[in-house]
């Protein structure tokens, strides 16, 4: 138990010394820039294809109860409500953990193994500054935008499935989609996406930077920064729903 | 009253710990401003750990070091930059950074710390990259460079900043006899040109022969021998005899 405390303690000062540096000159654009188009670019592909897959098949699911209700007119309001408070979030979190958060602890535990960081500090140039603060920015940015993507893959995706079945058309599909959704339900889930961002940015970072042993260091950091972005992503989830709902009580349906 | 310049690195009772094992213990030694020291010893004797210690990339349990006039133990933050700037480190496995070319390995240092233009940064990358025999080679990745380039490489990173202390961990294992002696080459060449004090861990006698003004000789966290070459042949410790007969 002592251990959950040190380790949650030594996450949370990396965390604030990640947050200083961060608004600490010289800033670090172009690492910035460099790791959000590499952010990006691992986990667009998967978020737009799972956001699809799971559109088509929530769809698919929904469809065959609703109909029994008599209440398939509201097929796409309940699938644009789902992704955009909730699915769309959560899946970009826990996605992006296990793509981009495996791969941050891995390369960044790879070059404590090989003193690269070593190295860099050698020359005087501030580690933790060029390594660790960029990749933490990179992922709170990119988090909101990843989610954009899986919010409307995941539409395009029931819009498929829909037309497939009932050849609704497309502006029928979108009218009835947003017919419940105001911008107050549409930003503070996107938004809250930035904390799962900066959440899985300081882990996976914490885990690779601190290793100190060597290459099975590397597997370790990669394992540790998955599970437990993973993990603290769920659990903020659920506090962050109960604060959006205080903070915006009119973002609750 | 005499005028002696100041050491260019001085370990003062220096005791270095991981865990219960003692790495370094109470070590004292000095090195003069274009010496070159070669520290020699079994393997796990806290010869890397000197290295580390000297360009504060590890902090001292006990003693003091001193860079020229600057105590260093217990600096941070832009004065130890100021200090690390002052000298350059070859790893034992180069650290090249694997995601940049050759020249961006060595541009990267120009660029962050001097104020010089992207043309001098070029001009400097390239003549260092001349002076090491990779010019050819810039626009490789560390993956593509062979054991002995990429030992050439990291010197190239260590020298670009010009140092004035250039520290080398093991500059020749892992090489064949030739491209040792040519590693030799450049560091004395470094050491002749510029007046580098060169501190130079090392396994190869040979080298350290050829290379040293003066060795030290390291034996379970102890200095048991330091001299000139002749006096550590004839030094009182057999370890020291033995490792530096070859």
């Amino acid at each position: 138990m002592s251990n959950v405390f040190e380790i949650t303690g030594k996450v949370s000062f990396f965390a604030l010394r990640a947050v200083v540096d961060a608004f600490r000159p010289p800033f670090e654009g172009g690492q910035i820039v460099r790791q959000l188009a590499e952010v990006g670019s691992r986990s667009l592909t998967l978020v737009i294809a799972s956001g699809f897959a799971l559109g088509a098949v929530m769809t698919l699911h929904t469809r065959s109860t609703l109909v029994t209700f008599g209440a398939s007119a509201v097929i796409p309001t309940v699938q644009a409500l789902a992704f955009i408070l909730e699915i769309g979030p959560l899946v970009t979190g826990l996605l992006v953990a296990g793509r981009v958060g495996s791969g941050i602890g891995a390369v960044l535990a790879n070059m404590r193994a090989t003193e690269q960081i070593d190295g860099l500090e050698s020359l005087s140039i501030d580690s933790f500054k060029f390594l660790v603060v960029p990749r933490i920015v990179a992922c709170t940015l990119a988090l909101p935008l990843l989610t954009l993507f899986m919010d409307f893959s995941g539409l395009l995706g029931g819009f498929f499935s829909e037309y497939a079945t009932s050849r609704l058309s497309p502006q029928l599909y979108l009218s009835r989609a947003f017919s419940a959704l105001e911008w107050s339900n549409f930003w503070p889930p996107t938004l809250k996406t930035c904390v799962f961002g900066f959440a899985i940015g300081v882990i996976s970072t914490f885990f690779g930077y601190t290793t100190n042993e060597g290459a099975q260091g590397v597997g370790r950091a990669a394992t540790n920064s998955v599970v437990l972005s993973s993990l603290l992503i769920i659990l903020l989830d659920v506090l962050l729903i109960k604060l959006i709902f205080f903070v915006f009580p009119e973002s609750a349906l | 009253m005499t005028n002696t310049p100041p050491a260019a690195v001085a370990f003062d009772h220096v005791s270095k710990s991981f865990g219960p094992k003692l790495v370094l213990n109470d070590v004292s030694l000095s090195v003069s401003a274009g010496e070159a020291l070669c520290i020699l010893g079994r393997s796990g004797t806290g010869k890397s750990v000197t290295l580390k210690l000297i360009i504060s990339l590890l902090k001292p349990d006990q003693g003091k070091i001193w860079i020229e006039q600057d105590e260093v133990t217990q600096l941070h933050g832009a004065e130890l930059s100021r200090i690390r700037r002052k000298m350059g480190l070859l790893f034992q496995d180069a650290a090249l950074f694997d995601s940049l070319t050759l020249y961006d390995n060595l541009a990267l240092p120009l660029q962050r710390l001097t104020q010089k233009t992207p043309a001098e940064v070029e001009f400097l990358a390239d003549k260092v990259l001349g002076q090491v025999g990779l010019a050819g080679d810039k626009l490789k990745m560390p993956s593509e460079l062979s054991g002995g380039m990429r030992k050439r490489a990291g010197l190239a990173r260590a020298l670009v900043l010009e140092p004035r202390i250039l520290l080398a961990d093991e500059p020749s294992s892992g090489l064949d006899r030739i491209t040792a002696s040519e590693i030799d080459e450049l560091l004395l060449g470094q050491k002749a040109e510029h007046n580098t004090t060169l501190i130079i861990v090392t396994h190869d006698v040979h080298g350290a022969r050829r290379v040293a003004d003066r060795v030290a000789v390291l034996d379970q966290g102890r200095l048991v021998a330091h001299g000139t070459v002749a006096e550590v042949d004839n030094s009182e410790s057999d370890v020291a005899r033995h490792l530096i007969s070859g």
